[in-house]
């Protein structure tokens, strides 16, 4: 079962996690000291980059019978309802900008334009996605209530189905996201009326309603004998949206090494000790300067998790500083590929459509979750870890995980110890 | 169903000259939602939108040393129509972070020409203030907040006046003259203005050419490096008769106070006017202090390390709250008033400013709209 004892896994002491959050702590104080004009317009900038190209694509739209302004158009709508997504709607209501204190560009008053209705977001996202982080059972995001993405949720008959829900997700991202809010595992447990979720589905209703009728009504009727390319071509931005938007975010959290917590874990924690979930529980993806835009520097997802209301345009720069503090610390910092990042959460996915007695790792070393009982696989493992005499080098969680993916008696060793301590394991 | 009511829905609470203007803009607003065709526009022309109100500066001329003249061209939206005395919010951007503060409006909102003008002393500790005289260039746009306050002249207009002004305490009051001018109205007038030396007072040439050429307008100078402070038991000296008079005093704290306990010993309370200009500052170092929740109406003292969102629940208000740690912004509210400061970075975060109850602690004494 998924981590109980951060400090354990983390193969740190007391006292290191103090200085690693004291750290932490700095790199907050320093960026929000250097905020300035520089960000200020940089965000302006995205803004107008945006409603330039939403302008712009609609209006290619009115000509969407000749291909050549079908695809222009639509390829300009896309990207407007990207940026849109991610680094503005996305940033804005985690309060990046709120510091700058104009009312056009705050959490308090951005209403983003997907379905998802802003006010649900700030609550299911903000509030208990980044507050319990991969907390299993608290943190609606892992498996969305309909996708089993680590070993500890129990297997149900119909996760048989995860793979094309996964998919079926990613099509229709924003509906999933809209309906997130719902909290459906909620209202199974009954810690939910169905009054409740009644009042939230007619807000969901009213937004849901206008971003349709935008795209599927107004827009076409405005295109008069265009309006049928208009229509696909709307619902093609929408789709492409939505992909990418999902694609970005199963980066986020799904690819082997992002971690999953306990609730025991959760109950025991710390601010330092916070941050150091959210960076076990966040996975990165190598980007440049556009991909990290498109992505509203979500490829920095450490970083935001660790610091969700400074502005996005300084994860980059946060990043150098996490990566060293991760270097000092010996502790992993998950990135890869876009691609390969998604390929694993991908895979992941698929397999959990079984039940866990016909995969070959437990939940405490497996590649999507693991805990602190896989290092105690290995007799005197933990010996040797702490610093070195000689070298004065850390050896820690990343050369632990170097070391348990290259002993060749792994798997014999792994079997045991979940068979030998099935209580544990079980719980 | 109420198809008027329907199109002006999505620009409720836009403000609009013309109200006709919001059902436009709420019809177009179906195909740009969220947003307004106003979002659009200002990429275009900044003065373009009402969903905000904006300007311009258009120049800034200096009355004295420490003082100058902004004066704003209007952008959508600003209604042309104000009165004298009111103040308007400003809202300027430096180093990336909108301040933002009221002044009174000196001009008097003459119909047609979407112009406004505010009279601004650099305060040594004012921030923005020093801005405004001394760094804003012309062409820079601006935030702007409807004329309020109830510091005006009624209709019809009092028979005799009485005006107790110091310092920068002269700007409501010189829209009131203006106004009265520009009216062709004359009432009997009877003006106290304090200053340290001949060349601090603002408008000095204009008052005293009013003086002038209006019999009525008795224009009483008390500069005060030479004179002393004006005293406010001395009043019959300078207006014998003071409780004749309505009358609009505005100025530094002491003398308001000094007025105010004047005319309360007098039993002529009802008669005086008073404008504050500056909120009761805590020191750097202070922390805690009283939290008011205005709309609940109940207060509470409170240390610096109780954050705003505890008192509020302590006091059974329904507080809206998230994450509790500062990362959600489901809690964030605007400071209706006073003074506030994060506990996570320290900072002061005054009147104006959207806050987050649950990492923010009063810094003095605070208001929400809660």
């Amino acid at each position: 079962m998924a981590i109980t004892d951060i400090d354990q896994y983390a193969h740190l002491t007391d006292s290191d996690v103090e200085t690693l959050g004291a750290e932490l702590d700095a790199i907050r104080r320093d960026i929000e000291e250097s905020r300035g004009e520089a960000d200020a317009k940089y965000i302006r900038r995205a803004i107008t980059i945006q409603r330039s190209l939403a302008a712009g694509g609609r209006l290619a739209l009115m000509f969407s019978n000749k291909k050549v302004a079908w695809a222009a158009g639509t390829a300009m709508l896309s990207l407007a309802k990207i940026i849109e997504n991610m680094e503005l709607g996305h940033n804005v209501m985690h309060g990046q900008w709120d510091w700058m204190n104009d009312p056009e560009v705050h959490s308090a008053s951005w209403e983003w334009d997907t379905t998802c209705p802003s006010v649900q977001w700030k609550h299911s996202h903000n509030f208990v996605h980044h507050k319990y982080t991969n907390v299993v059972g608290m943190d609606d995001d892992v498996g969305y209530g309909i996708l089993r993405v680590t070993r500890d949720q129990p297997w149900e008959w119909w996760n048989v189905g995860n793979p094309i829900y996964n998919l079926t997700l990613g099509t229709f991202f924003e509906y999933g996201v809209a309906l997130h809010h719902l909290e459906t595992e909620k209202l199974r447990s009954k810690e939910k009326t169905y009054r409740q979720a009644a009042k939230d589905l007619r807000v969901i209703g009213t937004k849901v309603g206008k971003q349709a009728a935008k795209d599927y009504l107004i827009y076409p009727v405005l295109a008069g004998p265009n309006w049928k390319t208009t229509l696909t071509a709307n619902f093609t931005s929408n789709i492409i949206r939505n992909y990418w938007a999902y694609m970005v975010i199963f980066c986020g959290h799904f690819p082997d090494g992002a971690e999953k917590f306990t609730v025991e874990e959760f109950e025991n924690e710390d601010q330092p000790r916070w941050y150091l979930r959210q960076m076990l529980g966040s996975a990165n993806f190598k980007a440049g300067p556009l991909m990290r835009f498109m992505s509203g520097n979500l490829s920095h997802q450490i970083e935001h998790h660790l610091f969700p209301d400074l502005p996005s345009s300084r994860y980059e720069e946060i990043g150098v500083r996490v990566r060293e503090l991760c270097d000092k610390y010996d502790l992993p910092y998950t990135t890869g590929t876009l691609l390969g990042q998604y390929a694993q959460s991908f895979r992941t996915i698929a397999k959990l459509a079984l039940p866990n007695s016909l995969l070959k790792a437990t939940s405490d070393d497996a590649p999507e979750t693991a805990s602190e009982l896989r290092f105690a696989i290995r007799e005197g493992m933990t010996d040797h870890f702490g610093v070195d005499p000689e070298t004065g080098k850390r050896r820690g969680l990343r050369t632990a995980l170097r070391e348990l993916k290259n002993s060749p008696v792994r798997s014999a060793h792994v079997g045991r110890a979940a068979s030998g301590s099935p209580g544990r394991n079980q719980n | 169903m109420n198809l008027l009511k329907w199109s002006k829905r999505p620009a409720a609470g836009v403000e609009a000259r013309k109200p006709e203007v919001n059902i436009l803009r709420g019809l177009v607003a179906r195909a740009t939602t969220p947003l307004l065709p106003d979002d659009y526009l200002h990429l275009i022309n900044p003065l373009w939108s009402a969903r905000e109100l904006r300007g311009k500066v258009l120049d800034v001329t200096k009355e004295t040393d420490d003082t100058a003249t902004v004066t704003i061209r209007t952008g959508w939206g600003f209604p042309d129509s104000y009165k004298p005395g009111q103040y308007v919010g400003i809202g300027l951007q430096i180093e990336g972070k909108w301040h933002w503060r009221s002044y009174s409006l000196t001009s008097i909102g003459a119909g047609e020409n979407k112009t406004i003008a505010i009279t601004v002393k650099a305060n040594p500790d004012g921030f923005l203030s020093s801005h405004l005289v001394d760094g804003v260039s012309p062409g820079t746009i601006i935030r702007l907040q409807s004329p309020k306050g109830d510091f005006h002249l009624p209709e019809p207009v009092p028979g005799k006046i009485l005006f107790v002004t110091a310092g920068s305490g002269i700007t409501p009051v010189m829209a009131m003259l203006r106004q009265l001018s520009a009216h062709g109205q004359t009432p009997d007038i009877v003006h106290i203005h304090s200053a340290p030396t001949r060349d601090d007072v603002i408008f000095l040439d204009e008052m005293e050419q009013l003086a002038d050429e209006a019999d009525d307008y008795d224009l009483n100078l008390q500069l005060t490096k030479e004179m002393g402070k004006f005293d406010v038991s001395r009043m019959d000296e300078w207006a014998p008769d003071w409780r004749e008079r309505e009358c609009w005093a505005c100025g530094p704290v002491a003398l308001l106070d000094a007025m105010e306990a004047h005319y309360e010993d007098g039993g002529l309370r009802e008669r005086l006017h008073v404008e504050r200009f500056a909120i009761a500052r805590t020191d750097h170092g202070g922390e805690g202090g009283t939290v008011k929740f205005a709309i609940s109406d109940k207060e509470a003292e409170i240390d610096g390390a109780t954050t705003l969102l505890e008192a509020g629940e302590n006091l059974g208000i329904q507080m809206a709250f998230g994450c509790r740690m500062g990362i959600c912004q489901t809690c964030v509210v605007p400071l209706a008033g006073g003074y506030v400061r994060d506990l996570r970075t320290g900072e002061e975060r005054r009147e104006g400013e959207r806050i987050q109850t649950c990492i923010s602690a009063v810094s003095g004494e605070c208001t929400l709209d809660l």
